[in-house]
């Protein structure tokens, strides 16, 4: 097409501009409220958060320092130009490292066996009394929003250091996140099979074994395996507060400046956590395709 | 049905009445090994079987302990350390975000094809998010000193490695067809990001972010354990001296401000979902 381009008369021409004008400005409006509200809250926050711009420029270098003292020996040779040296106490952080991870699966298996029996009171299409349905949804809340360093402080104190604190936080503040991903996804299930088996006269386990177990089974251990992962990241620093694993150590390290035992640790946490992050989503993948098989 | 109907389709159809026996060995194998991995844990840890017993019996004391709630006159500062929990929370995830924005678009496919360009940035942000927030806290401590700055950071920099991933998976998702278009009318590499490409993501992105402020409010009570401000600071200090009626007190505040924060987070994103729904 050549020579085709048609202009609309103008005054034609304004009414549409005027109209375009003012749609942009109501977004513009509604943007400018949500930055200035925004920047108020950040003033706010970073009174209330004693934050120093002028700290931290001066300390800013301090950040990337720590790095590279993260990466030097006593001997002030790089970490890697010495592998012995660096790990020297790799036996020790290995055993460390596999006790947390032993922590998180006694935790995350706890906790999801728990999470498993209770979603199933707290799904209102299996349990008719909403009361019940309630206090377990209201529970399993409470879990969830307690974080775990609390549960693990009280239980130090009551159990005494060691792992076992450790497993029960973890158990806890589990149970709580995976009953609440475990009921939302039972609420949703295709209630059919339910009703042919209630029907027929099953009995209520019978019911959901037959009924609702297959069809939840394969998203509840996606969700469990996702959940492993979580918790492995997050039983590394229930040392800190003596509930056992490789926090402690790595506390004691990073507060006495041992630079490169800090790095060593935390090159090993990090390598586990990716081993376990990519071997959990294989498993994920393998057990979504057979869900979706079937 | 009676019985003689069942006993006669189990003879006309012996397939489906067969135990499925290679399913079934999977299963309980899987089922056997988890069990006696769990079993050998607890012989492993050399669990102090002994002080169980005691153990709940003092929880149980705690629990009594707990009631009813009491401030014990500090109120005015354990309201204050709210107020600095909130704020951690707040500031270092829009920090973080800020930062993750821009490293999250550069590590999606859709705006850097080069695998050896790209595949740096995801393994990077991998392994920040290997290391939690409390890590974070205690190397920060270091380098700006206690308090609740340290805090700030440390949520800052797990959230650039939680969000980098995720915004780089969101651009990915991104329909291919708007930055055409701005190609195709002529724009350059730049336009096309931004005319075609950040309409899109930003409400999914602005989302998220609420959804962080909202789990990072939770992060940000217990930061105090380790001395980066907030709340958990008085927490574990009250738990360590067994002042269990300021413990709940404590518990209960840091509860309502988890259920505010959500509820107004939720209304957010629900208000952002509905208007994104209601363009397209």
């Amino acid at each position: 097409m050549s020579g085709a381009i048609v202009l609309l008369p103008d005054r034609q021409l304004e009414a549409l501009k005027d109209a375009y004008r003012k749609a942009a400005f109501a977004k513009r409006l509604n943007t400018a409220v949500v930055v200035t509200v925004s920047l108020v809250l950040i003033a706010l926050s970073a009174v209330q958060a004693e934050i120093d711009p002028h700290t931290f420029i001066t300390k800013i270098g301090g950040f990337f320092s720590y790095f590279d003292r993260l990466m030097t020996l006593e001997s002030g040779a790089r970490v890697w130009t010495d592998p012995i040296e660096w790990f020297w106490s790799f036996k020790r952080n290995v055993r460390l490292i596999g006790e947390t991870i032993v922590m998180a699966y006694v935790g995350t298996l706890t906790g999801a066996v728990v999470a498993f029996t209770l979603n199933f009171l707290a799904s209102p299409n299996l349990t008719a009394n909403s009361g019940i349905v309630f206090i377990a949804r209201r529970g399993l809340e409470f879990c969830r929003t307690v974080p775990s360093v609390v549960f693990a402080l009280m239980f130090v104190v009551a159990f005494g250091l060691g792992p076992l604190p450790g497993v029960l936080a973890i158990a806890i503040h589990t149970a709580g996140a995976l009953g609440k991903q475990f009921f939302e996804t039972t609420e949703n299930i295709d209630m059919k099979p339910v009703e042919g088996l209630r029907s027929a006269g099953g009995s209520y386990t019978q019911t959901i074994r037959f009924a609702v177990v297959p069809q939840v089974l394969a998203s509840f251990a996606t969700f469990s395996l996702l959940r492993f992962e979580i918790n492995v990241r997050e039983a590394t620093v229930l040392g800190f507060v003596g509930a056992g694993g490789i926090g402690q150590d790595l506390m004691e390290s990073i507060r006495k400046f041992y630079y490169s035992d800090v790095s060593a640790i935390l090159v090993l946490i990090i390598a586990v956590v990716m081993t376990i992050d990519i071997s959990t989503q294989y498993l994920r993948r393998a057990l979504l395709s057979e869900g979706r098989g079937r | 049905m009676t019985s003689t109907d069942i006993a006669a389709l189990r003879a006309r159809y012996p397939q489906h009445f067969a135990p499925d026996i290679k399913a079934r060995a999977l299963t309980t194998g899987v089922l056997a090994c988890m069990i006696a991995l769990y079993v050998a844990s607890f012989v492993y840890f050399d669990v102090p079987w002994s002080r169980i017993g005691p153990g709940f019996r003092q929880l149980g004391w705690f629990i009594e302990e707990m009631f009813p709630p009491d401030p014990g006159g500090h109120l005015f500062t354990y309201l204050n350390a709210l107020g600095e929990t909130l704020a951690i929370a707040w500031l270092g995830t829009l920090l973080g975000a800020a930062f993750a924005l821009p490293f999250g678009i550069l590590a999606a496919r859709n705006v850097i094809p080069s695998a050896w360009l790209r595949l740096p940035f995801k393994r990077f942000f991998d392994m920040i998010r290997g290391v939690d927030t409390l890590i974070w806290a205690l190397i920060w401590i270091n380098v700006v000193g206690l308090g609740p700055f340290a805090g700030v950071l440390a949520i800052a920099i797990s959230d650039f490695g939680a969000l980098g991933k995720l915004f780089a998976e969101i651009v990915e998702s991104a329909d291919r067809r708007e930055p055409e278009g701005v190609r195709a009318s002529g724009g350059g590499r730049l336009a096309e990001i931004r005319f075609g490409l950040l309409p899109q993501v930003l409400p999914v992105i602005a989302g998220q972010i609420l959804y962080y402020i909202e789990s990072n409010t939770r992060s940000a009570t217990i930061i105090g354990v380790v001395g980066a401000g907030g709340i958990g600071l008085h927490l574990s200090e009250q738990i360590r001296v067994l002042e269990w009626k300021q413990v709940s007190f404590l518990i209960l505040l840091i509860l309502i401000s988890v259920a505010v924060i959500d509820y107004i987070s939720s209304r957010l994103r629900a208000a952002m979902a509905g208007r994104k729904a209601a363009r397209n």
